[in-house]
């Protein structure tokens, strides 16, 4: 490594690129990523690799369940990124996403839990306020400390993380139904109170109302009637229990980018993450934009961890952010905090997971077979960045350039 | 009440050591100005290797007999380091060479090495042809969790001491019996554990000397503050960031290994090493940057990871939980009042996290 008295390389910084540059990089390291995946794959499973990019594929457009699920899973996910991404454009290393979306999912599940006997109309707004105000607090208590003191907010909110799960885990037990379980099974699965209305029945009462409604009677119903069977996927689409979820994401995600470009606070807090002392002099009171950006931040992931309990789940573990907080953090990063390439960056993360997924199950290996591909392009993506950022010239040839 | 504290003082300290190897090697690298959230995935990644490397070298001997202690313990402690040191040099490479973000590329590291570890761990236990979820290599933990006789030496000692006072009446009787019990407890406590345990303690100490107290400590210490500086001091900037991280992720990555063939008594579970990657992080923190506080703060987090065990909390399991918490709490605690007090020598490294780039300057 002692490269420094005849270094082999001239590293220098690149001056502004045309953003397709960037972005053909990227798609680049992808590309060469996947190769390398599809390589090993064959090689795990001596499968051709043709059969393996099939199986990936397959994996999240096999069947309109399948695509709903990778659907609902870019949604949670896009959800907790879009949350983090502001604080990381002020430069604050927010990667509690995991504790602060579990704080909105622990205030939703008690909603529904102690509220049990009243109507939804009550139930779901009280979830929807007290899952926001309790992410908003999670991550508030970091950015005070922040603020005031300059705690490390990186280790901060990662020990969060952990007292949130073990919040959880206590009132798993507390609320545990069965007793003895240690768990809390679905909550009000008879009443469904606290549940999101199911746009299933809307399906159901399309097709009803076709075959059997006065419409039945008019002289082209049995067109429309084969027209709505033909078409019964697109409405599985939309009229899906995900559904409610990813229209709330879709609306977060549009505030986002609005939020950040073209609003004062948008601007305020990329000043704050450019320099401080700028942002000082130009008279932003650096301490309220912290503290503002984190209570946002943990709002939205508050929100993500009601969408998780009032939407999908109905349940509440310690698992069930299932590490996005984490994720989340490289799907902002990947984006380089862009709202509308985090649509682009979180699908690529849980296109690669449900397609590991599924080759795990089809050729029976482990499920964390999936973790190791989802690494393996992570590492060739963060890596490419530095072909986006910097210039490399050989000193006698530029040959290595592409390497 | 004594029988309780005796059994519990070793639990706390083989619950500590993990703990220990993998925040000795984040201080070393954090020292270095490289934040590595990838010490979870280290250690699963240490811990597989010597589970392969045990692996293979059981299943190449005609019969557990045949079994060498010296290459029993030998090869997985190659294996071991090799893995980890891999996952050192591809975090260096990414965030040194190429100058990524080091807070993204640890989590990927950790996504990783904890799937890469329940992977080729899964994959084992198939393998294997078990019927159990896990595999056990009982055999080679056996070679790991060898003990010096030492312990037994002093409980022969208090033996006969005791034997010799009781012939002096009732009270030598007595006395006979508390000298046997501290000779016994002091056995138990502090001498019958296996080498990685004292080898833990030894790495600490000595990381401990040289942050401190040598030209090397002080030359990463400056790499850690101040880059620039360091830089225009003719200190090789970049080859301290590698040799630290790479010397980190390795000791971390014996933490794994310790896990899974001594406290596991060589039974790979996947995920059964939990977060404890994240509190040998918190640990980090506790001891603010210092090894050899760690030798006693991580068997403090030890016994605060199994205190739930033995708090008389009767039928109420919910409590048992918040006891958990404790270690994080704790942390978050020494971290607010650490930056409360302000002081100079009790702050994480100054250029914590930031990629070094000479012409940025």
């Amino acid at each position: 490594m002692n490269k420094n008295r005849e270094p082999l390389f001239h590293i220098s910084k690149r001056g502004d690129m045309p953003w397709y540059f960037g972005w053909g990089v990227r798609a680049a390291s992808i590309l060469l990523a996947l190769l390398v995946c599809g390589i090993i794959s064959s090689l795990v499973t001596s499968e051709n690799p043709i059969q393996i990019y099939g199986t990936i594929f397959d994996g999240s457009f096999g069947s309109v369940r399948k695509f709903m699920v990778l659907l609902q899973n870019i949604a949670m996910l896009l959800c907790i990124a879009l949350a983090l991404t502001p604080a990381f454009k002020m430069r604050f290393w927010n990667i509690g996403g995991e504790g602060q979306a579990l704080a909105g999912a622990l205030a939703a599940a008690a909603c529904m839990i102690l509220m049990k006997d009243l109507p939804n109309i009550v139930v779901i707004p009280c979830m929807f306020i007290t899952s926001i105000l309790a992410g908003a607090l999670w991550g508030a208590i970091p950015a005070v400390f922040k603020a005031k003191f300059g705690t490390n907010e990186t280790l901060f909110t990662l020990m969060m993380n952990y007292v949130a799960i073990q919040l959880v885990a206590y009132f798993s037990v507390v609320w545990e139904n069965p007793k003895g379980s240690g768990s809390i099974g679905v909550i009000n699965p008879l009443t469904k109170i606290g549940w999101f209305p199911d746009p299933s029945g809307i399906k159901t009462a399309i097709g009803d109302f076709l075959a059997n409604g006065w419409i039945a009677d008019l002289p082209f119903s049995q067109a429309l009637e084969n027209l709505f069977i033909k078409s019964e996927w697109l409405f599985d689409i939309l009229c899906s229990k995900y559904t409610v979820n990813i229209v709330i994401v879709a609306l977060v995600t549009v505030g986002m980018y609005i939020y950040l470009n073209y609003t004062k606070h948008g601007y305020e807090i990329s000043v704050v993450g450019e320099s401080e002392r700028t942002a000082r002099y130009i008279g932003i009171k650096v301490d309220r934009v912290i503290l503002r950006t984190m209570l946002i931040s943990g709002a939205i992931c508050g929100l993500a961890g009601l969408l998780l309990v009032g939407g999908t789940n109905h349940t509440l573990n310690a698992d069930i952010v299932a590490g996005r907080g984490f994720t989340a953090v490289m799907v902002s990063w990947l984006a380089k905090f862009n709202p509308i390439w985090m649509v682009l960056t979180s699908f690529l993360l849980v296109f690669l997971e449900r397609g590991a997924g599924e080759i795990a199950t089809d050729f029976s290996l482990n499920a964390s077979y999936g973790d190791i591909l989802t690494g393996i392009i992570l590492f060739f993506i963060i890596g490419g960045e530095f072909f986006i950022n910097y210039k490399l010239s050989l000193k006698k040839s530029s040959k290595k350039e592409e390497k | 009440m004594f029988e309780a504290i005796l059994s519990f003082l070793p639990r706390a300290v083989s619950q500590g050591i993990p703990l220990l190897y993998g925040s000795t090697g984040e201080i070393i690298t954090q020292k270095s100005g490289n934040m590595n959230l990838g010490i979870p995935g280290v250690m699963y990644v240490g811990g597989i290797c010597g589970v392969i490397g045990a692996f293979i070298y059981e299943q190449s001997l005609p019969s557990p007999e045949a079994m060498i202690p010296f290459f029993a313990v030998l090869i997985p402690l190659l294996f071991c380091l090799l893995g980890s040191l891999l996952m050192g040099a591809l975090f260096c490479f990414l965030t040194v060479t190429l100058r990524a973000n080091q807070n993204v590329t640890g989590l990927a590291m950790t996504t990783f090495g904890v799937g890469f570890g329940n992977f080729f761990g899964g994959s084992l236990v198939k393998l294997a042809g078990a019927d159990m979820p896990y595999l056990a290599l009982t055999a080679t933990s056996n070679c790991f969790k060898k003990t010096l006789p030492l312990a037994a030496i002093l409980n022969s000692w208090g033996d006969s001491i005791d034997e010799a006072c009781g012939k002096m009446g009732v009270f030598g009787d007595k006395l006979g019996n508390v000298i046997d019990f501290i000779f016994d407890a002091f056995g138990e406590v502090l001498l019958n554990y296996s080498f990685l345990v004292y080898l833990a303690i030894i790495i600490a100490l000595i990381a401990s000397f040289i942050i401190n107290r040598t030209r090397t400590g002080l030359h990463l210490r400056a790499v850690g503050e101040n880059p620039a500086t360091a830089d225009s001091a003719g200190i090789n900037v970049n080859l301290y960031k590698y040799v630290a991280t790479c010397l980190g992720c390795m000791i971390a990555g014996l933490g794994g290994l310790y896990y899974v063939m001594d406290y596991a008594n060589g039974i790979w579970a996947n995920n059964a090493f939990g977060d404890r990657g994240w509190l040998a992080i918190a640990l980090v923190i506790f001891t603010v940057w210092r090894p050899n506080v760690g030798v006693v703060a991580s068997f403090l987090f030890g016994g605060l990871y199994i205190l739930h065990m033995y708090i008389p909390s009767g039928m109420n399991l919910a409590v048992k939980e918040l006891y958990k918490m404790l270690p994080y709490v704790v942390t978050i605690i020494v971290l607010i009042i650490s930056s409360l007090r302000n002081q100079r020598d009790k702050q994480p490294p100054q250029s914590l996290g930031l990629p070094y780039f000479r012409e940025d300057r």
